[in-house]
């Protein structure tokens, strides 16, 4: 059994299903159902949220292998098992996201009002997919959850989204399916090589260079995908526009990472040989990811679009860190993800503020907004500063450590990546300067309301997150320090093999 | 001679012929109990076959093993369900007669011939049986011109078929002396032996089934046939018919041409690739949801094809989970269909599915599920039987066709999920009438298994396993 006594991590999966059950049995009239649906979905997500608890505290940080397991005999002829576990590297992810599912719940208590019942529904099933795939330590379950993902996020897009929804909801879907069925033919691949699908046993397991080269490129298709990675990115700015306010928090909160996620789970403990050969293609997407989106940020008209482009950028920087192969560089792209899921979270939910009481998110749309709304001007700064990257929050520490990172591949690959914390500022102080000073010249923004309570609710936390990563970042750092000198090590001890038996091989050669 | 072997085919071809005159002698309308019969019938049968021993008998011409019962078995299923599901149709469409279930049973009694026979000559019986009740189902509406015209299409088509198979196999017979098929087995142990006229044989043997199953370019019959037949006929067709072809196709390539693999192989990843891309794409501009499925069970057939085309008992294995799956989701997805109905008319456009949701979200939410499992999305169904045919495809290292498979899965995935937003994201139509109860439980039932089937998955796949050893020995 594991630390906690008790199967934990397929509690906090499954557990939102219980609520779904309970949502359902509800019978009565549509303002019963739909007030019953909210609370019983805040709970649930309370509930999973407090047990997920259990992990930050139990968590044994000196271990770098997977923690927690479980075992259920599943496709015994196959060798595939119902295996959950989690490392340094997921716990936080799992914690991730069932703290931001009850910060959605919350803040779309208004927003909906239509189908409330399905959207909570869609909701915790999106919950459970979520946190099962952060736990999963098997990769056919992994896969389940990851594919499981676009059943709930396309219903959220089409049903409870803006005008152009039905575009979105199926561009989204169809983008990330097409990069999903090539890594289960990757997937299929590597369980044939090894005889197995656990995570743990295939991180051990040395594919041939040559068969690697593709499995890279096809985990690659799925993962990039997800990122987003330039230049596949183009489902994400529609998808994050016409999404509702919780669409767009949980998409950039927790969806993006998981093409990150992937990335550090599969591609470089499994594929090193690959992961190290094509590490120049990587640097190269996600420089251009880095300065192209951020110029086309500073472009846009439509909030949600400039943060969902600051988010490409922003995660441009991760998989350049992810690359680095140092501790330093895959530290930091963790710590940009769990900053970067923070930080845009909370800035689609601060644009969500406005948008619930004007209906607009265009920024001429804005101005002034300093004058009546003094909470909210303070609270839209807070993550301005984070994402820009301002010593003190989050954002900073994740950046840095990408850069020092970086720096010890290439200098240039430093400076181009650290380019976006500058072009980063631009578009965002602009953006607030925009929106937040300069005089009302809009009529009903003279009787806007401030942030309710409801709404410091939501933010509350968020604020007491970011700066506490920024202040005092070793308290998430120590989560996920020996998982990564673990990963490492292994990877430098694999490549360094290969170069000495490819060596070998040469000598033989010349000798004959 | 053993003739205890066939003993659910006996039973079942007697029964049916019991009800048959049942069904003359009495006066008054009798076609429900007449149904009723022949679910029980098709229980008794269901028993029996589960007990037979495996073993050759009628000199060869009849053999009962593993993959025989499991496809009966299937097909069994497949007949119930669809019987379950004409009651309530076949009554308000004014086309209730107790000939419906009879007929129904003897193709049955027909299929389940095919998957035992063991000789080109039970084949061809079993073949006919079942074609000839099923040209009598396809035009059962006799006054509805599109039935008509359905029953028509299909049985010149068919016949053609026919009479390519039958040229097949007297080409087979010329060039080998033999029709018994472990006899044709021995004969082509050396493959580069094998005469060329053999080979032509072959390959109308093999056109000649893949009319049956509707694998592209012998579709054509596919969406007339099942637009224009009544609904509870085109689930019948899409279901029970398909496995026995399936299950014939399989034991001929992977008995008698066993060793002729590379002959064939060519052949079937052809069909196989024209059949998804076909499938998928034309599937695209549809705008009856019948028609929808016809082109979508054409993609389905051209995936499990991949799992012939492999040529290994994993490739046979993986064809066996995926019938059983797709037969227990196309029923679903058909019991859906015939609850499209307003004021008494049944309503067969996509269009018509519009805000399904709000005024049916039962039936909306099993047809999503339905559909993301045709679409091969995990946890559903769907997503496993695809899983096992790609893990055959990669073990015999078809990529070509794996690649192209999972590309049109995406494809595939454009017009399912289209469907689900025509109910989920569309304004809300006019409601549909009120489901007779024997319609929500067949939808219940099947939609629990489709969604809840990664619970449970190594039942069914120890099973196939099973039935798979039998082949490609």
């Amino acid at each position: 059994m594991n630390a906690a006594g008790f199967p934990i991590l397929s509690l906090v999966t499954w557990l939102p299903l219980a609520g779904c059950i309970v949502i359902m049995a509800v019978r009565g009239d549509e303002e019963t159902v739909a007030s019953n649906a909210r609370w019983t979905a805040l709970w649930t997500s309370l509930l999973v949220l407090a047990l997920s608890l259990v992990l930050w505290v139990k968590f044994d940080p000196r271990e770098p292998g997977f923690q927690f397991n479980e075992s259920v005999t599943w496709l015994p002829h196959y060798r595939i098992a119902y295996k959950m576990g989690v490392d340094g590297i997921s716990v936080l992810f799992v914690l991730l996201s069932t703290v931001l599912t009850p910060i959605c719940i919350l803040a779309s208590w208004e927003s909906i009002h239509t189908k409330v019942r399905e959207f909570m529904l869609a909701f915790l099933v999106l919950e459970t997919m979520l946190v099962g795939m952060f736990c999963a330590a098997d990769f056919v379950i992994f896969y389940m959850f990851f594919e499981g993902v676009l059943i709930p996020m396309y219903l959220i897009i089409g049903i409870w989204g803006g005008p152009r929804r039905v575009y979105a909801a199926v561009k989204f879907f169809l983008f990330t399916l097409t990069g999903s069925v090539l890594m289960l033919l990757a997937l299929i691949a590597m369980w044939l090589h090894a005889g197995t699908t656990d995570i743990s046993v295939l991180m051990d397991t040395r594919f041939p260079v040559q068969m690697q080269t593709w499995l890279f490129f096809a985990l690659m298709a799925s993962f990039a995908v997800k990122v987003p990675m330039w230049p596949v990115h183009t489902w994400l700015p529609d998808a994050h526009v016409e999404a509702p306010t919780a669409g767009s928090v949980i998409l950039a909160g927790v969806l993006l990472k998981m093409g990150a996620y992937g990335f550090l789970r599969f591609s470089v403990p499994m594929l090193p040989d690959a992961s190290q050969y094509y590490a120049p293609l990587i640097y190269t997407l996600s420089v251009i990811a880095v300065i192209y989106t951020s110029l086309v940020a500073l472009a846009q008209e439509d909030m949600k679009k400039l943060i969902a482009y600051s988010s490409i950028a922003h995660m441009g920087v991760v998989t350049i860190g992810i690359f680095t192969f140092n501790e330093q560089g895959i530290q930091g792209a963790l710590f940009q993800m769990l900053s970067h899921g923070i930080v845009s979270a909370a800035l689609f939910l601060v644009v969500g503020v406005v948008y619930d009481r004007i209906h607009s998110r265009d920024i001429v749309r804005y101005g002034g907004l300093a004058d009546r709304m003094p909470a909210y001007a303070l609270v839209f700064m807070v993550f301005t500063m984070a994402t820009i990257g301002l010593p003190g929050t989050s954002g900073f520490v994740g950046e840095v450590l990408v850069i020092i990172g970086s720096a010890q591949i290439n200098f240039w690959l430093a400076l181009l990546g650290g380019l976006g914390m500058i072009l980063g500022a631009a578009y965002m102080l602009y953006l607030y300067r925009r929106v937040i000073f300069g005089t009302i010249t809009h009529a009903d923004l003279r009787n806007i309301l401030d942030l309710s309570p409801r709404e410091w609710t939501v933010f509350a936390p968020l604020i007491a997150l970011t700066l506490w990563m920024g202040v005092y970042p070793s308290s998430f750092t120590g989560f996920f320090d020996e998982s990564v000198a673990a990963m490492v090590q292994h990877h430098h001890a694999a490549v360094s093999n290969t170069v000495k038996f490819a060596q070998g091989t040469q000598g033989d050669k010349q000798q004959r | 001679m053993n003739w205890t072997l066939a003993l659910p085919e006996i039973v079942l071809a007697c029964l049916g012929m019991a009800i048959l005159i049942f069904g003359v002698v009495r006066k008054q309308d009798s076609t429900v109990l007449a149904t009723m019969f022949t679910i029980g019938a098709f229980l008794v049968t269901g028993f029996l076959v589960m007990t037979r021993a495996s073993g050759t008998g009628f000199n060869g011409q009849f053999v009962t093993d593993a993959f025989a019962s499991f496809n009966k078995e299937l097909i069994l299923l497949g007949g119930a369900l669809s019987l379950i599901l004409s009651l309530d149709w076949n009554r308000t469409q004014g086309i209730a007669r107790f000939e419906y279930p009879v007929l129904v049973l003897f193709a049955t009694v027909g299929m389940m011939v095919m998957v035992s026979a063991s000789n080109m000559m039970s084949l061809y019986l079993g073949l006919e049986l079942q074609s000839l009740a099923l040209y009598v189902l396809a035009a059962f509406a006799r006054d509805d011109q599109r039935s008509s015209e359905a029953g028509l299409k299909y049985f010149v088509l068919s016949g053609l078929a026919s009479g390519l198979l039958l040229y097949g196999i007297s080409l087979v017979y010329g060039f080998s002396g033999t029709m018994d098929f472990e006899a044709l087995h021995g004969a082509l142990m050396t493959p580069s032996a094998a005469p060329a006229g053999l080979i032509v044989g072959l390959v109308f043997v093999v056109v000649g089934l893949a009319f049956k199953i509707s694998a592209v370019p012998f579709h054509m019959w596919t969406p007339d046939v099942y637009e224009g037949a009544p609904t509870p006929v085109t689930t019948f067709f899409a279901t029970a018919p398909k496995v026995a072809a399936m299950a014939l196709l399989l034991r001929m390539m992977g008995t008698s041409f066993a060793e002729l693999v590379p002959a064939w192989q060519s052949l079937i990843v052809l069909m196989s690739i024209a059949s998804m891309v076909l499938g998928t794409l034309a599937a695209i501009g549809q705008r009856s949801i019948k028609r929808l499925m016809a082109y979508s069970s054409i993609g389905h057939m051209g995936y499990a094809l991949i799992g012939l085309a492999v040529g290994s008992s994993d490739g046979v294995r993986g064809v066996l989970v995926y019938m059983t799956i797709y037969v227990l989701m196309s029923a679903g997805m058909f019991a859906c269909i015939l609850a499209m109905k307003r004021g008494g008319r049944p309503a067969e456009q996509i269009a018509d599915l519009s805000g399904l949701a709000t005024s049916d979200p039962g039936l909306a939410l099993a047809i999503s599920v339905f559909m993301f499992s045709l679409a091969g999305i995990p946890p559903m169904a769907g997503f496993f039987a695809k899983l096992y045919i790609f893990l055959a495809a990669v073990k015999g290292g078809l990529w070509t066709l794996a690649i192209i498979g999972v590309l049109t899965s995406v494809v595939g995935a454009f017009y399912y999920i289209r469907v689900i937003k025509v109910m989920y994201f569309d304004p809300p139509a006019e409601a549909f009438d009120r489901r007779p109860p024997a319609l929500s439980f067949v939808v219940a039932a099947t939609g629990l298994f489709t969604a809840f089937f990664f619970l449970f998955p190594a039942a069914v796949v120890d099973a196939a396993e099973m039935a798979s050893r039998v082949l490609f020995r």
